[in-house]
């Protein structure tokens, strides 16, 4: 049994494995940048003292929730049309990547919005007593006093990725999670199972580690 | 400086509308320290915020420097805001940044040339006694070291007002004290107005020129501080002060049927001559349990707690000439709980 799973490994890990980082980094650094600024916008239009407005709040929130609410199998098919027309192709990891960094800016635009309703409402009167522009408050206030918890929120969207990520193997997307199911699922291969698991928890592991890493740092 | 013409300020909670301010009119002159003075939830945090419009009126004007703010745009609103340096209960300090980034930040607010931010942060953190601590960030500072980074910060661009909002009330006596002394000092410095809202009488009595009393929404009563103090009028006003001015009676020596006084001398009165006047020619058996002299803004204020023993008509008159010399406020036993 080794020796066929250490066969498989040697001609589809590195492949698998890039396959998974090509989609990883696509989708967090889309979801984290547009999902801040989404995450943002909503707080934004959500606070009186900045640019309270109620309709385009509702609007957005509501989008983002009927998002969240599909199921991420789901998404990829329904997303399959804009996949095409942005990517040109329906299977492999960059066309995995776009219903992934949906999923990604959706699920990261919630967290960085609580991030900011976390901040201290008193320190935020501070900045405005002072005289400062919203552009200053927003940069130098409400992003430093919520960077712990951003930061924590890309490592939790960082790992819920992953495992988003083999899901989107199953429908073509490729990597890892490929890797476990065509041969650790379909051919039972065991060692081949065993091996992505592992790999899986190291990755979670890491990331997580690092996540904690800065956000302990920020935090004053 | 700061005049504030009928405000009111109505909020609406669970669809009842509710007058946090109560059409409040107000002169406060250049150069005072104004004291603002009740219990809490009287509205005056929501008064002072009214003078840099952190909290907009629903009637009236605030008159700033000869500006009606209630009418500024936003831009205006942060030049404004420039000039009025606001200290907190809470100090407010932005938690993630250092003491140094926390007092640049006002200075950046304004577009200050980097160049001189530096300098500029130097001097104000050797003025409230920090310089050490530019690296460190708020939580590694005490309550009263909070503080003064926060009033460092108020101060950074040359302000003309300060408001200060339950500045001392999350801090411990002895650091309240440390704070006053501050104020007072940079006082002297700056020809800065202070507002200052407090619910601690201990505090208004050691700071204020001029003291305005708040109850429900309302102004109540607006005088100089000694008079205040020495002749409260309104009700209100008498139980602040009378916490205040808390003489340490042991209920032990009140048994006696007797009727028990608390007074402040009018100033002009000397102490000893009106006691002595009583007891030689009234027929009413007068003794001192307890007094002391409070010095408010240097004056001095005696006040005395004496008991008068004697037929209802003989003490009637002693009371008729004391009136006529002291303010008096009669107590019982159970106000000393």
């Amino acid at each position: 049994m080794l020796a066929s799973t250490l066969e498989i490994l040697n001609r589809e890990l590195s492949k698998a494995l890039y396959e998974t980082a090509l989609m990883m980094l696509i989708s967090t650094l889309i979801g984290i940048s547009v999902g801040l600024l989404m995450g943002l916008y909503l707080y934004l239009t959500s606070e009186e003292k900045f640019y309270k407005n109620t309709p385009i709040n509702m609007v957005i929130g509501t989008i983002v929730n009927i998002v969240r609410s599909i199921p991420f199998i789901i998404l990829v098919v329904f997303s399959l049309p804009l996949t095409f027309l942005i990517t040109g192709t329906k299977i492999g990891p960059i066309a995995a990547s776009v219903p992934l960094s949906i999923c990604a800016t959706v699920f990261f635009a919630r967290i960085v919005e609580g991030a900011f309703k976390d901040v201290d409402k008193g320190v935020i009167e501070a900045a405005f007593a002072q005289g400062a522009s919203n552009f200053l408050i927003i940069k130098n206030v409400l992003l430093v006093e919520a960077a712990p918890a951003i930061v924590r929120g890309i490592t939790i969207t960082f790992i819920s990725l992953i495992g988003f990520s083999a899901m989107a193997g199953m429908v073509g997307g490729g990597g890892i999670g490929n890797l476990a199911i065509q041969y650790g699922y379909y051919r039972y291969e065991t060692g081949v199972m065993l091996f992505t698991i592992i790999a899986l928890v190291a990755i979670v592991q890491i990331a997580q580690l690092i996540g904690d890493f800065i956000a302990k740092k920020l935090t004053h | 400086m700061i005049s504030f013409k009928n405000v009111s300020v109505v909020f609406n909670k669970d669809g009842k509308d509710f007058k946090a301010v109560d059409n409040v009119s107000l002169d406060i002159q250049k150069g005072q320290f104004y004291g603002i003075v009740g219990t809490s939830g009287a509205g005056k945090s929501t008064l002072v915020r009214t003078v840099n419009q952190l909290q907009k009126v629903s009637s009236g004007q605030v008159i700033v420097d000869g500006v009606d703010v209630t009418k500024l745009s936003n831009k205006e609103l942060c030049d404004l805001r420039l000039h009025i340096g606001m200290i907190f209960q809470h100090f407010n300090l932005i938690k993630n940044a250092s003491i140094y980034d926390n007092v640049a930040f006002a200075l950046k607010a304004s577009h200050t040339n980097k160049d001189i931010i530096n300098q500029r942060v130097d001097e104000l953190l050797s003025l409230v006694g920090l310089s050490d601590k530019k690296h460190m960030f708020p939580s590694d500072l005490s309550g009263g070291q909070k503080q003064r980074v926060a009033i460092a910060r108020a101060l950074a661009n040359n302000p003309k007002i300060l408001l200060c909002d339950e500045a001392t009330s999350a801090l411990d006596p002895e650091t309240t004290k440390e704070i006053v002394l501050l104020l007072k000092e940079i006082k002297k410095k700056y020809p800065l107005t202070i507002l200052f809202i407090t619910h601690q009488m201990e505090v208004a009595k050691s700071l204020f020129d001029k003291i305005a009393v708040m109850s429900d929404g309302r102004l109540i009563e607006s005088n100089d501080a000694y008079s205040i103090f020495a002749h409260p009028q309104h009700e209100k006003t008498k139980s602040l002060v009378k916490q205040a001015l808390y003489l340490d009676i042991p209920k032990e020596v009140l048994f006696e049927k007797a009727k028990y006084l608390l007074i402040t001398y009018k100033q002009e009165c000397a102490y000893e001559g009106v006691i002595a006047y009583i007891a030689k020619n009234y027929k009413v058996e007068i003794s001192i349990l307890a007094g002391k002299i409070e010095y408010i803004l240097q004056k001095p204020l005696g006040i005395l707690a004496i008991s008068l023993k004697g037929s209802d008509q003989d003490v009637a008159q002693a009371l008729t000439y004391l009136e006529s010399k002291a303010f008096i406020h009669e107590f019982s036993v159970g106000d000393l709980c």
